[in-house]
Parts: C-alpha cells; structure tokens; sequence
C-alpha cells in the first residue's frame, strides 16, 4: 500500500517535472531571478543597511577623537562589526515574508530538494543586502584611515566571512520565523556563531596590517565556508520545516 | 507488526505520566545524596586539603569552580542528545527534558563565570580577560540564553521547542572549543590539571582531587534531581488539558498550568 502510493507519488513528481520541465537547477534559477526583481523593484531599502555602515563608521572619529593611528589601528576589527551588526536587520526578513504569504509551503511540497532552495534564497540575500555592503568596505576603510595595502586582505576576508555568516544566519532567521518576536533574539543567536567568524576575519586584517603571514586565517575561513555550504543548507531546511508545521 | 529496537521500559518512560510519578519518586534520593556530597566534598576541599603552595588559600574556588565549569558543558551535551531525540523521533519528553536542562545549564554557566573573575582578581589582578577559554564560556552563556530566549519567542511551546532543540544542535560546535580552548591556545587561563584518561599524568595533589571529585558528583546529581523537578513541572503545564494531570490536581477543570491553588 504504501509502496505504491509511493510508486504513484513518484511517477506524479515525474511527470510534473516532464511536463513544466522544472529541473532543480532551472527552479533554482528561476528563483534567484524573482528574488532579484523583486529586490530590484524595492531598490531604495537596498541603501539602508549601507546608510547604516556609513553612519556608524562615521560615529568611531566622533567618539574617539580623529588620531589616524589610532583609527588606522581599529579600523579591520571596527569595518567588520560594522558588517555583522548591519547585515543584522535584513537577516530578520530572510524567510518571514514567505512564510506569512504561504509561499514556504510551496516550497515544501515542490519536488526540488528544500535545502537547494533555501542555498539559493541564501545567495540571493547575500548578492542583493550583503554585497553592496562589501563593496562600500573600502571605502569605509579610507575614511577610518587603514592602509591601502591591507584593502585586498580586507575584501577578501569579508568576502570569505559574508557568506558564512549569512549561511549561520539563515538557519537562524528560519528557526526564529516561526517566532511572535525576533529583533533581538536574532542577535543573541547569531553573536556565539558570529564570533569565531569575526575573530579569524579581523585576525587575518591585523596580521596584514603588521606585515606578518595572513594566509592561515583565511583559509581557516575558507574551510568554514566550504563546511557551511555543505551543512548549512540542510540545517536551514530543517528549521524550515519546524516554522512552517504547526 | 515492526520490531522494537528498544526495551519495553524505555516506551513506558517516556508517557509523560509515568515519567512524572517516576520522576518525582526518584528526586528525594538524588537531592538528599547530592546535598550529603555537597557538604563531604566542601568540607575535604574547604577544611582539610591543604593550602596551594603558589596561590595558598585563594584556590579554594576551584572547588565551586570546576564542577561548575564541568557542568556547563556537561548539561549542553544532554540539552543537545534530549533535543536529537525530539527532533528525530518527536518524543514529548525529550522535548520537555532539552528545554529544562538549559536555565540549569545557563545558572551554571553563570557560576563558572562569575567564580573565575573573582578568583581572577587576587591572582591575574584583572576581573575579566579576552582570553580563549574565558570567551568561548561567554559565548556558552550566550548559546544558553538563545536556546532559552528561542523557546520563549514561541506561542506553541512543542514548536518552540523542537526550533530550540536544532539551535542546540547547531551551537554544540562551540563543545569542543571551550573543552579544548586551553591546550590549542597557551593563554593566562592555566591548563589542565585533571587527566581522567590516564590518572598518572594528572597534576594535582590527591588531597586536592577527592572533595573536587566528590563535589562534582553532588553537582551531576544536584542538576538531575534539578532536571526532575523542573521536567515534572514542564509535563504538567505542557499537558495541562490532559486527563491524568486533571485527576491529579483534584478532578477540577484544567484551566491554570497546574500551579496549586
């Protein structure tokens, strides 16, 4: 009985995926593009987080005082919890919109893997709220004085640690969609997992900026980046599930 | 039908009200025997051991310190196998179990911290230092208040906890960092004195290790007789509606959580 409702199942996703030829990498695709759109159509909330960045990076002079040593020597360690605090307020909104409108279900009962969907969504937020963020990173980092020569180490260690800490924080956003209130809560769940991330990211900028050997944090990062990829998904699927059931 | 893999018993332990007369029959012994050890272990550690011949009598924190310590990861690691089991197999229990282990497991945690720093004080002359395994108990501390701030943010406290469960599961990376953080990272924290493994190579005068070791059994069986109670509390208010917690408040119609009257 059950094997050939199974069997039955089967043959209907067959079928289906035949007839509107949805593979999983054609519905991945099609998905990034409506996230893209639809970000591009809602352009102006774009600019807030980098607002955000700007402001706060313009508020370290203000309190410290505008001693260019001093600057310079803060600046890796403050550019990124820069980042990881603006990244924050876009990471709330990852799933819950889709969620409320029941499109999550939809992802549910599609025949594309969940964990695939959800990687694609994860790069669709990382391109649209935390690559114009990179971007501006420099500069930020002109303005708060760091060494020219340490820019090629800063873009590439945050290229290495944005998408690992939005991978950590989908599986967090998803696990807090179900939630009546999340503003904070996202904050005291990512800050242990972000920690690890910021240390071997600013570490990296430090080692540059004193002229000693940056390569073994990056590719620490890299490892973590490759692990999350593998992993994150599938933990962010999970969580999926739990927001959606109830 | 399928074979059961498990014992009988284990099925019948896992009906919330079996678990709950179970539990709450087994609570005294565990708490009476964690008390007597308590005071065993305070006093071999407080009275006889003697003094550090480095730090003298301000080593004595260890006593409180370490179990605590011990505990703090002790009680994740059970946070996260009571959270895989309800999230694998959806067992009520299991679920009741994960989310009373972490306002223990935070408390501890809380201890461990606040110990260090004041023995921190007289002996590195700091409260606080961003040293490896003093962060990474931070950052325990944090994962705790996740896990119990998660739970809470839910209406449905199964859902709650089933989401906490996976944040549990996910943190549990942070484990072996702050097992570990002392002998990868040579900083002010001192390094391992206690060596389970291999008892000849541990560094610490027997005098000073028995009450340690005595006040971390009262710590294991103070945080299970915790665990029981706080589970027998967790299954009556989950199960509030519930026939066997109404005969068991006197018959009434369950509106409360089971507070008595």
């Amino acid at each position: 009985m059950a094997s050939t409702a199974q069997s039955m199942h089967d043959d209907r996703v067959a079928r289906g995926r035949r007839s509107s030829g949805t593979s999983a990498s054609a519905a991945c695709i099609a998905l990034l593009r409506r996230d893209l759109v639809l970000a591009w159509r809602r352009r102006g909330e774009l600019f807030l987080p980098l607002l955000y960045a700007v402001i706060v990076a313009a508020l370290f002079p203000f309190a410290l005082g505008p001693d260019p040593e001093l600057l310079a020597r803060i600046a890796g360690g403050v550019l990124l919890v820069i980042v990881v605090l603006a990244m924050l307020p876009a990471l709330e909104s990852m799933f819950r919109v889709d969620l409320e409108d029941g499109t999550l279900e939809q992802w549910l009962l599609a025949p594309q893997p969940l964990a695939l969907l959800a990687l694609t969504r994860v790069i669709a937020h990382w391109l649209t709220t935390v690559l114009p963020l990179v971007v501006v990173m420099p500069l930020l980092g002109a303005l708060l004085n760091l060494p020219v020569k340490v820019l090629p180490v800063l873009i590439v260690a945050l290229l290495l640690a944005t998408p690992l800490l939005v991978l950590l924080g989908s599986v967090l956003s998803a696990l807090a969609a179900g939630a009546r209130r999340s503003g904070i809560l996202l904050a005291l769940m990512l800050l242990p997992l972000a920690v690890p991330v910021v240390i071997f990211a600013a570490g990296a900028i430090a080692a540059a900026q004193a002229g000693m050997p940056f390569i073994a944090p990056l590719t620490w990062l890299a490892a973590a980046l490759i692990l999350a990829i593998v992993l994150a998904p599938l933990a962010c699927a999970a969580a999926l599930r739990i927001a959606v059931e109830s | 039908m399928s074979r059961s893999y498990l014992p009988h018993w284990i099925h019948w332990l896992g009906s919330p009200p079996n678990f709950y007369r179970f539990a709450g029959a087994l609570r005294p012994w565990f708490m009476a025997v964690a008390l007597i050890s308590a005071l065993i272990g305070l006093y071999g550690g407080l009275v006889l051991a003697p003094p550090d011949y480095q730090q003298g009598d301000a080593y004595r924190i260890i006593f409180i310190h370490v179990p605590s310590a011990w505990m703090s990861l002790f009680i994740y690691a059970t946070m996260a196998v009571a959270g895989l089991v309800a999230l694998v197999w959806r067992v009520k229990l299991a679920e009741v179990i994960a989310m009373e282990c972490a306002p223990t497991g935070a408390a501890f945690t809380l201890i461990t911290l606040v110990t260090g720093s004041l023995w921190g004080k007289p002996m590195w002359g700091t409260w606080w230092t961003w040293d490896a395994r003093l962060t990474s108990e931070l950052v325990l501390l944090f994962l705790y208040l996740g896990v119990i701030g998660l739970y809470n943010a839910f209406e449905d406290h199964r859902r709650g906890a089933r989401a906490a469960s996976l944040l549990a599961l996910v943190g549990i990376v942070n484990l072996p960092i702050v097992h570990y953080s002392v002998q990868w990272w040579n900083t002010l924290h001192q390094g391992t004195t206690v060596n389970f493994l291999d008892p000849a190579r541990s560094s610490i005068a027997p005098a000073m290790l028995w009450p340690l070791l005595v006040m971390a059994l009262a710590t294991h069986l103070y945080f299970f007789a915790s665990l029981l109670g706080r589970t027998r509390t967790g299954l009556l208010s989950l199960e509030s509606g519930k026939q066997w917690v109404r005969a068991l408040v006197g018959g009434q119609p369950a509106q409360t959580t089971g507070a008595p009257t």
